[in-house]
Order: structure tokens, then C-alpha cells, then sequence
């Protein structure tokens, strides 16, 4: 069975706690081990701040943040998405330790670590502004199907 | 996020406390630099055993720290960092350029 929910919240970064903790509070209905469930949260993490640091650089106008995560069977499936300026270069951005904003002491491994802590990281323009981020992660593994059967 | 420090001998002990995510980065920045400016240690050991969380943002405040620090001579240590917190710090090759002691 399938099971959704959606948030839309400020792009701020007060919303950074609550947007990682509403993520993997809902992903506790697949019994999640606490190592998985703090991989979600630190994705969700980066992908947020990644929203909140560079998606929206006008200040004054406040940019939103959508997150839909989807859980299903044996995987959670999370989307994160703004209308902000998007990323010139998406295979750039993606490498490891890249950062436009080295003034501001960025690791530039935002990316690289939502692609470690998950299993599958596609990034895609929004229409018409903005960037989709796309997380995979399989929760239950062979060792529950077995239980289950 | 809170922080506790105390000095023992050379060394500075500084201990992260809560999570450390970019909404809790420029105090967890400017507090450490309070506390390692002007001040005379050998080494700056940071306690993360009460770090809950971690994202890549602490990385970029942990080499900021290195950067500071380096010229002076001062090396910094991480203490005990959960396993999560541990998985980003391996991730990022912090490990090159800090010793985990414990």
C-alpha cells in the first residue's frame, strides 16, 4: 500500500529541524532501523538548506519549500522541491566539494551526502523555475521480506 | 545547540551539544572562535558524544575552524562522534586533516 503526505513551509532556516524530523516521523510506519531513519533525516537536511542557502537569494521575498514523501511497501520515496533560481550546472553542482559560496565556509558535499545516505539521488529543473531533488531509500530489506513470508 | 568548554593543562575541551544543521551554524561558529581567539592551548579537542545530528553544514564550520587554527599550530581532535554524525565526517574526508581520538 501506498501512503502520502506533502508539506509546503517557508524557505527559512528555523523550518530545517522540522522538515527533517516530519519526514522521518512519517517513515516510522515502515519500522525503519535508527541508523536509516537519521540517513533520511540528514538528507532531507542537506537537500533543505541547499533550498534555503541558494534556491531563493532575494531575501525579501519569502520562497516556499515542498516536500512529498511517498512510502510504499519497502522503500520511502522523498521529493523536495523549489520555485527558486535553479542550478546552472547540475553535473558541476553534484561533484563533490563544489560550492558557489566558498566565502561562506560551504563543504560543497551536500549532494554527495544525499547520495551516500540514500539509494537512489536524481536533480531536475522545476518548471518553470527552480530544482526537484529525488531520494530512494529501501527500508525493508531481504532479511523482513523473509520474516514476512 | 548548546556549548560546553572547559581547559585542562593545553588542552581546550569543547563540547557540542543538539544539532548541528545551518540554523545552529554561525553560533556554533562564532562561539568557537570566541573561545579559541586570544586564548593560549595546544590543542582543541571537540566532544561530539552529544552531537544528535550533523549535516554537511558542520563540515564547512569544521574546516573554517581547521583554517583558523592551522596557523597557530593548534591541531584539533573529535571525541566521539555518534555513528551518523561519524558517517558525514567520514564522507568528507575530515579525517585527513583532524584525528578522531576515542
Amino acid at each position: 500500500m501506498e501512503n502520502q503526505m506533502t508539506v509546503i513551509f517557508d524557505a527559512v532556516t528555523e523550518n530545517e529541524a522540522f522538515a527533517r524530523n516530519t519526514v522521518a516521523a512519517f517513515c516510522v510506519a515502515l519500522d525503519p532501523t535508527v541508523d536509516q531513519i537519521n540517513d533520511i533525516k540528514t538528507a532531507v537536511s542537506e537537500a533543505v538548506t541547499n533550498c534555503i542557502v541558494h534556491a531563493y537569494p532575494d531575501k525579501s521575498q519569502k520562497g516556499k519549500i515542498t516536500i512529498t514523501t511517498t512510502i510504499s511497501d519497502n522503500s520511502v520515496h522523498i521529493v523536495i522541491s523549489d520555485t527558486g533560481i535553479g542550478i546552472e550546472d547540475v553535473d558541476s553542482a553534484m561533484q563533490p566539494f563544489f560550492t558557489t559560496k566558498p566565502e561562506q565556509e560551504r563543504s560543497g558535499m551536500g549532494f554527495t551526502v544525499m547520495e551516500s545516505f540514500t539509494d537512489s539521488l536524481t536533480v531536475e529543473q522545476n518548471k518553470p523555475t527552480g530544482t526537484v531533488v529525488s531520494m530512494t531509500k529501501t527500508i525493508r530489506g531481504a532479511d523482513w521480506k523473509k520474516k514476512k513470508h | 545547540m548548546t556549548i560546553e568548554h572547559y581547559k585542562k593543562a593545553d588542552t581546550l575541551h569543547i563540547k557540542l551539544c543538539g544539532e548541528l544543521d545551518e540554523h545552529h551554524s554561525a553560533y556554533v561558529r562564532t562561539t568557537i572562535d570566541m573561545l579559541t581567539d586570544g586564548d593560549t592551548f595546544k590543542r582543541v579537542y571537540i566532544d561530539m558524544s552529544d552531537l544528535d545530528f550533523m549535516d554537511s553544514t558542520g563540515i564547512g564550520v569544521l574546516i573554517g575552524r581547521y583554517k583558523r587554527l592551522k596557523p597557530r599550530g593548534i591541531p584539533i581532535f573529535i571525541q566521539s562522534p555518534r555513528p551518523t554524525v561519524d558517517k558525514v565526517l567520514k564522507l568528507s574526508g575530515i579525517y585527513e586533516i583532524m584525528t578522531k581520538a576515542g
